[in-house]
C-alpha cells in the first residue's frame, strides 16, 4: 500500500542529480576552455540567475508577480558601495552579510504592505515601492552618487585572495569560482525550500487560495516569509553583481531592470525550477550581443519576448521537458 | 455541547442571510441542516468555519469564544469543513491534497528546510486517509482528473485529515449522480461515526436527510424554522409547508 509514497522521494532526487552533477561538472570546467571575456560574462548570467531563482519563488511557486524586484536587487549592489564609501570595508563576506541585513529589513517592511494584496494590485504596489528607493538612489546623489553611482573596487575574498593586479584575470578566476560555490549554495538552498513542506503550502495558495486557507495555512503570513526569502536572494544577487560590474548606478533600481527580472524568468519558464536560471543566463547573452550588435537592441529583445510568448508558452525549459518527453515516448 | 452560536446575523446590503440564529451541535451528533436556496444555511457555515465575520452575536466552541478568532486558529480547535463547489488542489495529485492537511495539521508547512517527501509518516498516514474513504486506488490520480463523486468525497478527506472535532460537509453530494449518492453518504457516516467526529451536513436531498441524521435543523429566511428528530421534523408542518412542499413527502 506504501508503494507510491516509499518510491516517490528518491525518484525526484535521482532526477534531480542527474542534471545537476553535468551542469556543475561544465561551470568549473569552463574557466579553462572558453577565454576570459566568456567566463566574466557567465559569472554575470550566474549572479543574475540567483535573482530570477529568488523572483521565481514569487511567481512561480507563490503565484505573486513581483514588478519591484530592481529594488532589493539594488538595496543589495547599494548596500556594499556604502559599505566602502562610509566605512572602508574591502571583505566580500562582510558585503555578502551587510547587503542580506539590509534586503531582510527591507523586505520585510515592504512585505508586510504588498502580501495584502494579490494580482495586478501586488504587481503595481511592489513597482511603486521600488520607485521610491530608486529616486532615492537618483536623487540622494551626496549619499548615493546619483547617476555617476559609485565605484566599487575588488574586494577580498575569504580575508586572503585580493583582486589587486590584474582585475579582468582576478574576475575571471577566483571571483567566477567565488560566484559559482555561492550559486551552487543558493540553487541548493531554494530546492529544498521549494520542495519542503512550507513549498507545498506555498505552491497551495498559488492554486487556491480559499482552499489554503482552509487547511489552516495562514496565507499573508507565508506570503511574507516568500516575499523575504525572495527579495533576499535578489539582493545577494546585487551584492555579488557590484565587484563585477565595478560601479553601481540607480539604473538597477529602476523598474525597467525588474522587468529584465520577469524576461529572464519568463524566458526560462516560471513553471519550472531551473527556468529561471537558464534564462537568466541566456538573457544575458542575448543581451550582450544584441546591445553589441545594434543601438535598436531594446526593440531586439522585445521582438524576441513577443515571438517566445506566443511560440514557447512555457519557456526554454518547459519546451524542452516536453520535447524530451515526446522523444522518449516514441 | 460541542458548539453554540448565540444571536448570529450576518447582513449583505439589505438583506439579512442569517437573523439571529441559536445554532448548537452536541459531541458526536450527526445532523443534517436543511431549508431551501437563500435560507442561510452556507451562510452559517461560513460564519462558523471562519470565512466570513458576523455582524452580530457570537459563537462558542468547546465554552471557548472563538467570534474573533480566524481560520487558522478555528481549525486549530477542531472546526473543518467542505466546500459545496469541491474546493481542491487540482494540479497536485489526491494524495498531495491530503498530505498537505497532515502537513499543517502537524505544524510542518512552517519548515522550509526539510523535504517533503521525505516524510514517510505523513505519506503513509495520507494513504491510510485515501483508503478510508476508498479512494486508495486514485493516490496518483490529480484532483481535477477525478470523477465529481470522487472529487467530493475528496474534498471531504482533505477536511477529515486536519482531525477536527466538528465537521461541516456543505451538500457533500450536489452534482452526483444518484446512484453514487449512497454509497458517498455510507462512506462518509462510517468515517464520522467509528471517529466520534460531529458532522453538520447541508443536504436538499430528503433521503440522505433522513438516513443519515440524529437530527434535523431547518433554516428558512435566515432563521431555524425547526429543530428535531428525523421523526420530528417528518411530522412537522410548518416544515413540509415550507421546505418539503407536500404532506406526503415522506
Amino acid at each position: 500500500m506504501s508503494t507510491a509514497a516509499v518510491t516517490l522521494p528518491q525518484r525526484t532526487h535521482v532526477r534531480t542529480l542527474s542534471w545537476a552533477i553535468p551542469a556543475l561538472v561544465i561551470l568549473v570546467a569552463l574557466p579553462w576552455v572558453a577565454g576570459e571575456y566568456q567566463t566574466i560574462l557567465l559569472a554575470y548570467g550566474l549572479v543574475m540567475g540567483i535573482a530570477a531563482l529568488g523572483f521565481n519563488l514569487l511567481l512561480g511557486y507563490t503565484g505573486l508577480l513581483s514588478f519591484g524586484h530592481s529594488a532589493y536587487f539594488g538595496v543589495g549592489a547599494y548596500t556594499v558601495a556604502l559599505m566602502v564609501k562610509y566605512l572602508g570595508v574591502t571583505s566580500m563576506e562582510l558585503f555578502l552579510v551587510g547587503a542580506v541585513g539590509a534586503c531582510v529589513l527591507v523586505t520585510a517592511i515592504f512585505g508586510v504592505a504588498c502580501v495584502r494584496y494579490t494580482r495586478i494590485f501586488f504587481g503595481i504596489l511592489t513597482m511603486a515601492l521600488s520607485q521610491v528607493l530608486w529616486s532615492l538612489a537618483f536623487k540622494f546623489f551626496w549619499v548615493t552618487g546619483g547617476t555617476d553611482g559609485l565605484r566599487v573596487p575588488t574586494p577580498t575574498l575569504l580575508g586572503v585572495v585580493a583582486g589587486k593586479g590584474d582585475k579582468i584575470a582576478f574576475l575571471a578566476t577566483a571571483y567566477y569560482y567565488y560566484v559559482l560555490a555561492i550559486f551552487v549554495v543558493c540553487v541548493a538552498v531554494m530546492w529544498v525550500i521549494v520542495n519542503s513542506p512550507f513549498g507545498r503550502a506555498l505552491q497551495a495558495i498559488r492554486d487556491n487560495e480559499v482552499r489554503a486557507a482552509f487547511v489552516g495555512i495562514q496565507i499573508r503570513k507565508y506570503r511574507w516569509v516568500a516575499f523575504l526569502v525572495s527579495g533576499v536572494f535578489t539582493g545577494l544577487a546585487g551584492a555579488l553583481w557590484v565587484p563585477l560590474n565595478g560601479l553601481t548606478t540607480p539604473d538597477i533600481m529602476h523598474w525597467t531592470f525588474s522587468g529584465e527580472i520577469v524576461f529572464m524568468t519568463v524566458l526560462g519558464g516560471f513553471r519550472s525550477f531551473t527556468g529561471p536560471v537558464i534564462g537568466a543566463i541566456v538573457f544575458n547573452y542575448l543581451k550582450t550581443y544584441a546591445v553589441g550588435y545594434t543601438v535598436y537592441w531594446q526593440l531586439l529583445l522585445g521582438v524576441v519576448l513577443v515571438v517566445l510568448v506566443v511560440s514557447l508558452p512555457t519557456g526554454i525549459v518547459g519546451s524542452a521537458e516536453r520535447l524530451w518527453a515526446r522523444r522518449r515516448s516514441r | 455541547m460541542l458548539l453554540e452560536t448565540r444571536g448570529l446575523v450576518k447582513q449583505f446590503g439589505e438583506f439579512r442571510a442569517v437573523d439571529g440564529v441559536a445554532f448548537r451541535v452536541q459531541d458526536g451528533e450527526v445532523l443534517a441542516l436543511i431549508g431551501s436556496n437563500g435560507a442561510g444555511k452556507t451562510t452559517l457555515v461560513n460564519l462558523i468555519s471562519g470565512l466570513l465575520r458576523p455582524d452580530a452575536g457570537s459563537i462558542h466552541f468547546r465554552g471557548a469564544d472563538v467570534t474573533a478568532q480566524s481560520v487558522h486558529e478555528r481549525i486549530g480547535a477542531g472546526i473543518a469543513r467542505s466546500f459545496q463547489l469541491v474546493n481542491l488542489f487540482d494540479q497536485l495529485s489526491a494524495l498531495d491534497n491530503v498530505a498537505l492537511s497532515i502537513f499543517s495539521r502537524q505544524g510542518k508547512t512552517r519548515k522550509l528546510w526539510a523535504l517533503a517527501e521525505a516524510d514517510r509518516p505523513v505519506w503513509q498516514e495520507a494513504l491510510e486517509i485515501l483508503a478510508t474513504f476508498r479512494m486508495d486506488a486514485k493516490a496518483a490520480v490529480p484532483a481535477g482528473g477525478l470523477s465529481q463523486g470522487e472529487r467530493k468525497l475528496l474534498d471531504v478527506a482533505v477536511a477529515y485529515a486536519l482531525k477536527p472535532k466538528l465537521l461541516f460537509l456543505d451538500e457533500p453530494t450536489s452534482g452526483v449522480s444518484t446512484r453514487e449518492k449512497s454509497p458517498i453518504m455510507d462512506t462518509i457516516a462510517s468515517v464520522v461515526r467509528s471517529e466520534g467526529i460531529s458532522a453538520a451536513i447541508i443536504e436538499h436531498d430528503m433521503d440522505v436527510v433522513f438516513g443519515y441524521s440524529d437530527r434535523i435543523v431547518a433554516m428558512h429566511q435566515g432563521t431555524i424554522l425547526a429543530d428535531g428528530t428525523p421523526e420530528q421534523i417528518r411530522r412537522d408542518e410548518r416544515v413540509l409547508t415550507t421546505l418539503i412542499g407536500t404532506p406526503e413527502a415522506r
